[in-house]
């Protein structure tokens, strides 16, 4: 498996995640090691195994859509390092074109 | 001083006046006090301790937990506390609402005294990996007490609450426990309702108990287990008669050579255990060996499963509705970015990155499923080790507490000492620490037991047999 800095990019960009040069070496050797650690599993022939999905056997667990334990707005906005009386803020999403 | 025993003692001194919950709560606080170098809990709530401790002395109605002096780790919610999951990317956050099992704490008259340090996330095992700095071994300050529910066994250990619940992903409770020389739990999977415990692998995950011994477990299983409308995989009933009978019983027990004799175990760990074997033969318990040819893949297993279940998990921290925000970007695509890399520790980016990688297109399959496949594997062998025993005993860790740093350095190192205790989350089924040896070093170890399925009760019971011999 090649671990190289396309994949890095890639992984960081899909988990949202920043790294600077010298994390981005560490991380990499990281992987190399992780990655290399859990190919063990490819000693193993899991042919016509089916995965394993769900640790209960209890599926559709329903009840009714009863409203409880819901939140005021001022309590979902509580936590919320940038907001206003009734939204979270957010750095501009779309820009208009310079 | 208390001098805390155990739950039914101390109700029987509050019964006959000779305590009060008042002064269990100032006994905590002063060991609290006495024992701050030791970094156990990140935040006490001293004051609202002793108010409810008050009330409950007033009370006349007592509950099953009644002036029970609790700690609990940093990933279990309380309304209108704090909670960060020892993690930057949650400084400041006040949970709106209470994790169901503390709710049912307080509903039998638990005092909640406050959070407990752990590694961030719950991911690692030697409690190092916490923003608010490492927790220290009751015994040995230079050495780790164990992870990641860390400050919540060495509370216990050092009286500084009576009970503590921890959360278990991979051995999380048992480490800890087996480290510091104190009882821990996990139970099966959906034994308790995992909602309000911040999730890291939400098929793994289990709130655990920490305690001075197996009954104290038993009565607080009892409280805080049992279905629940916010949590769709607890299980419909609770384990029901945790109660322990005196009666001796027979059991047919199995154990693993692969583990006993695996070359990264201590050797004096695999004799004492080898020794305890014999012990549990001499006392008429049918103990046999059995090969478990899978022990080599339960880590790497574990590390794919886990670390993809992260990955998703903590994809909800992005320092918009809460969170911390590492302040203006350009765009919201590097405000995400950077409020997650400031907010996240090493560990807990390494993990997310490889979870990232077994989950993305190409590779998914060759490491996601296959681990998937494998644990199906696991789980159906361990089904049909159970069709023939009652229990499984085996060491909880290869080694006993290690110096501060000395794992840390090397992840796989630290992965490779959950060898043990990450069969039991990949399996679903409960599993528990015993204090009952000693190493030449004078600090404790454990021995671990687990059983089938939900079958907490008669673990809990052939255990506090154990105990009492």
């Amino acid at each position: 498996m090649q671990v190289d800095d396309a994949l890095i990019a890639k992984l960081s960009r899909l988990s949202m995640l920043d790294f600077n040069e010298a994390e981005k070496e560490e991380i990499k050797a990281d992987l190399v090691k992780m990655i290399g650690f859990v190919d063990k599993l490819k000693e193993l022939d899991t042919s016509g195994i089916d995965p394993l999905l769900h640790m209960s056997g209890n599926n559709n667990m329903l009840r009714e859509d009863e409203v409880k334990n819901m939140l005021t707005q001022e309590e979902a906005l509580r936590n919320a390092p940038l907001h206003d009386s009734q939204f979270f803020k957010v750095p501009k999403v779309i820009k208009k074109p310079d | 001083m208390i001098n805390y025993q155990s739950i039914e003692e101390y109700h029987d001194r509050i019964k006959s006046g000779q305590t009060s919950c008042k002064q269990a709560v100032q006994s905590c606080l002063f060991l609290i006090e006495q024992f701050k170098e030791l970094n156990a809990f990140i935040e006490v709530f001293a004051e609202e301790a002793i108010e409810r401790a008050l009330f409950l002395d007033s009370q006349e109605v007592k509950g099953k937990l009644h002036g029970v002096v609790i700690g609990i780790k940093d990933n279990i919610c309380y309304k209108d506390h704090k909670v960060s999951a020892a993690s930057r990317i949650l400084e400041g956050f006040t949970s709106l609402y209470s994790a169901t099992a503390v709710e049912r704490l307080l509903a039998e008259g638990a005092i909640i005294i406050g959070r407990q340090n752990c590694d961030e996330f719950g991911m690692g095992s030697t409690n190092e990996n916490s923003a608010y700095g490492p927790t220290l071994h009751p015994d040995d300050h230079s050495r780790v007490p164990g992870g990641s529910s860390g400050g919540s066994a060495v509370a216990v250990k050092k009286g500084m609450c009576m009970v503590s619940l921890g959360s278990d992903t991979g051995g999380s409770v048992r480490l800890p426990a087996d480290y510091c020389g104190i009882v821990g739990l996990k139970p099966g999977y959906g034994t308790v309702s995992r909602h309000g415990l911040i999730a890291y692998g939400s098929s793994f995950d289990q709130i655990g108990i920490l305690a001075n011994n197996v009954a104290d477990v038993a009565i607080v299983l009892d409280v805080i287990s049992g279905p629940d409308d916010f949590d769709s995989t607890a299980l419909p009933a609770k384990p029901t008669n945790t109660q322990q009978s005196d009666k001796e019983e027979k059991f047919r027990i199995a154990y693993f050579p692969e583990w006993i004799n695996h070359p990264s175990i201590d050797p004096e760990i695999s004799v004492q255990i080898r020794k305890y074997i014999e012990k549990l033969e001499a006392m008429g318990q049918e103990v046999k060996p059995v090969s478990f040819d899978l022990t080599e893949y339960i880590v790497p297993t574990y590390y794919i499963l886990t670390t993809a279940e992260a990955s998703s998990n903590l994809s909800r921290y992005d320092g918009i509705r809460y969170g911390k925000s590492a302040g203006e970007t350009e765009d919201l695509a590097s405000f995400y970015r950077s409020n997650r890399a400031h907010g996240f520790g090493k560990e807990v980016k390494r993990r997310i990155m490889l979870g990232t990688f077994v989950l993305s297109s190409g590779y998914y399959d060759a490491y996601y499923t296959k681990a998937q496949q494998v644990r199906q594997q696991l789980y159906q062998q361990t089904r049909l080790i159970f069709n023939d025993f009652d229990f499984i005993i085996a060491p909880n860790a290869p080694t006993i507490a290690p110096l501060l740093g000395e794992k840390n350095k090397d992840p796989l190192a630290m992965y490779m000492g959950d060898i043990f205790t990450v069969f039991a989350n990949l399996t679903g089924i409960p599993a528990i620490s015993l204090p009952v040896f000693k190493h030449s070093s004078n600090l404790p170890f454990g021995l671990q037991v687990a059983a089938g399925g939900q079958n907490e009760v008669s673990l809990l019971r052939f255990t506090h047999q154990l105990m009492q011999q």
